[in-house]
């Protein structure tokens, strides 16, 4: 077992984990966007460890290349439901709770 | 492969630009918009008619070449999904450019330009990570534009879509990452000749497949559809319906077609196939049930979905023009459908069915334009829904393989019947004329002119089919 197995176990350890943590049992906006960053961490950590894969001592760029932009995504991804569930919970406050123009139940 | 090509980039560089400084000088807005709008319907035009005449063309960004570099391909498929979106996006958004530019006229604008950069980068990238990050671009405009009014329902929906969508490309990415360990590539012609039938492949081809399959909606993960298709409004929801929500499809053919040549036909693709027809009969069951004309459509775009993934199990060009048919012919008539929605929301206060009775004689261009988009979904000719399923089942039926044609044509009937009461419903008579608020002359006019290109797709169909045959990238 070379220690890119043992990367790669782990990565895929970190990205479960993150998938319980966004579909969990938990219904709370900020653990499950806490989640999705874990799930995140995991693919970015299997990316690093692939960067080392290669025979050669000098480690591959592109992975690494591709972790920064997948960092800038995530971190505007989470910004953006951060602000988004800001704005629902000041608007719930705001609001008497209206009643629901959908249809009625069956 | 032709040389360098500026038009290319300028389909993704004049939205963005447009987009950018629109935020920048907020007062000059809605000009500013025009004109990147228009810059970039002629780069699309120009990009078009060059693969058209001469075959794929292809550029390499900042002229650095691939693995480190970023290469732009446009395909007979590509330039097919840039004209869909460069003929529906502009006609959608002429409706906020007729609001007169207040906030909210302005702040869609901006996002359905940045949503316009990021979908024609999607239709052009030829790199699997490229994807990744075009398709989370889309998603990022598409929750902007789905909360763009602060409604409370609309927020719920963004943020939902929004959470369901970041697990999806996550899912992508991870299998980006397994083919990028076994291959060291990431360029789709260098991946179909490298890919191996081996484990690692089939896991990243799972992975990716479910997070694409999440993010288009496929029955049965398209719960998140219809609260954000009804919660937003209908422009964005015509926007969402019509061009958005086939990007997670294009990447999802390019996966299956360019990089994984071998896998189709296996019982994967029979699985989506039959989750297809799945979609097919509960969008459409839903569709029947439903009571609000907004919520009507949404189902009927779950349905939608389901053609879209009946050229897996079939595989064959006639299938492929079949599906690729359905993605450009829905977008034009479910965008059509979505702004007529609008003009009778705004002209009745209300989207329950009956809000159509009896004002087809006040609005008639808007229930000219019900009945030739409805006709499109309902697939009847001359309609581009026609030549899209009538495509679909003789693919099947060439194959042999009936059930798939058989599930084609009961999903046609089914259209008809959640299509026909809108229309019953507007030509009805009604003792009392009911008042009518005032709506937006140029929603109708947009309206009209969708259901227009809609009818036009099924009387044109042999020009697109001949562009539809460049697919291969040489």
């Amino acid at each position: 077992m070379s220690v890119w197995m043992l990367y790669g176990a782990a990565a895929i350890g970190v990205f479960s984990a993150g998938v319980f943590g966004a579909f969990g049992a938990t219904t709370h906006v900020v653990r499950r966007v806490l989640g999705v960053n874990i799930m995140g961490g995991g693919v970015f950590l299997l990316l690093v460890a692939s960067a080392r894969r290669a025979p050669s001592a000098i480690p591959d760029p592109v992975p690494h290349a591709l972790v920064l932009t997948g960092i800038v995504i995530s971190v505007s991804a989470t910004a953006l439901a951060m602000a988004i569930a800001r704005a629902l919970s000041v608007t719930r406050e705001r609001d008497s709770p209206a009643p629901p123009r959908d249809e009625p139940p069956r | 492969m032709s040389g360098t090509t500026p038009w290319i980039s300028w389909t993704i560089l004049a939205p963005l630009a447009g987009a950018t400084l629109s935020v920048l000088v907020a007062r000059r807005a809605v000009p500013i918009a025009v004109i990147a709008s228009a810059a970039t319907i002629v780069s699309v035009a120009a990009t078009v008619g060059q693969v058209a005449s001469a075959g794929a063309v292809s550029s390499a960004a900042g002229a650095w070449g691939a693995p480190l570099g970023i290469t732009l391909r446009a395909d007979g498929f590509g330039a097919l999904m840039l004209a869909t979106f460069g003929v529906v996006g502009p006609l959608v958004s002429l409706q906020a450019i007729g609001r007169r530019g207040g906030p909210r006229a302005r702040r869609f604008l901006v996002l359905w330009l940045f949503a316009w950069a990021s979908l024609n980068a999607l239709a052009l990238s030829a790199d699997v990570f490229n994807l990744y990050v075009t398709v989370e671009l889309v998603t990022l405009a598409a929750v902007g534009l789905i909360v763009v009014e602060r409604d409370r329902r609309a927020l719920a929906a963004g943020l939902r879509y929004l959470l369901l969508s970041l697990v999806g490309s996550l899912f992508y990415l991870m299998g980006v990452a397994l083919l990028y360990a076994a291959t060291a590539t990431l360029d789709t012609e260098l991946l179909g000749e490298r890919v191996t039938p081996e484990p690692a492949s089939w896991t990243a081809l799972a992975l990716m497949t479910a997070g694409l399959c999440l993010k288009a909606g496929l029955c049965p993960l398209h719960a998140w559809v219809p609260p954000a298709y009804t919660s937003a409004p209908p422009a964005v929801s015509a926007l969402l319906s019509g061009l958005i929500g086939k990007a997670p499809y294009v990447v999802l053919v390019r996966l299956w077609v360019e990089v994984f040549p071998g896998s189709l036909g296996g019982g994967a693709a029979r699985l989506l196939g039959a989750l297809g027809a799945l979609g097919i009969f509960w969008g459409s069951l839903l569709a029947l049930r439903a009571r609000r004309l907004k919520r009507v459509l949404a189902y009927s775009s779950v349905a939608h979905v389901g053609y879209l993934f009946l050229f897996f199990p079939l595989g064959t060009a006639g299938a492929w023009a079949g599906a690729a048919y359905v993605a450009v012919s829905h977008a034009a008539a479910s965008a059509s459908m979505f702004m007529a929605v609008e003009v009778v929301e705004r002209s009745v206060g209300h989207d329950m069915l009956d809000a159509t009775k009896g004002v087809a004689h006040r609005r008639p261009l808007t229930f000219v334009a019900l009945g030739l988009a409805g006709m499109s979904l309902m697939g009847l000719p001359p309609s581009g829904g026609f030549v899209a399923k009538w495509l679909l089942a003789r693919a099947a039926l060439e194959r042999g393989e009936w059930w798939w044609a058989a599930v084609v044509i009961a999903g046609g009937l089914l259209s008809a019947g959640y299509v026909f009461p809108i229309l019953r419903g507007a030509f009805a008579p009604q003792r009392r004329s009911p008042e009518l608020r005032r709506a937006p002359r140029h929603a109708e006019l947009v309206s009209l002119s969708l259901a227009v290109v809609a009818l036009a797709l099924g009387l044109i169909p042999l020009r697109l089919m001949a562009l539809l045959k460049l697919a291969g990238r040489s």
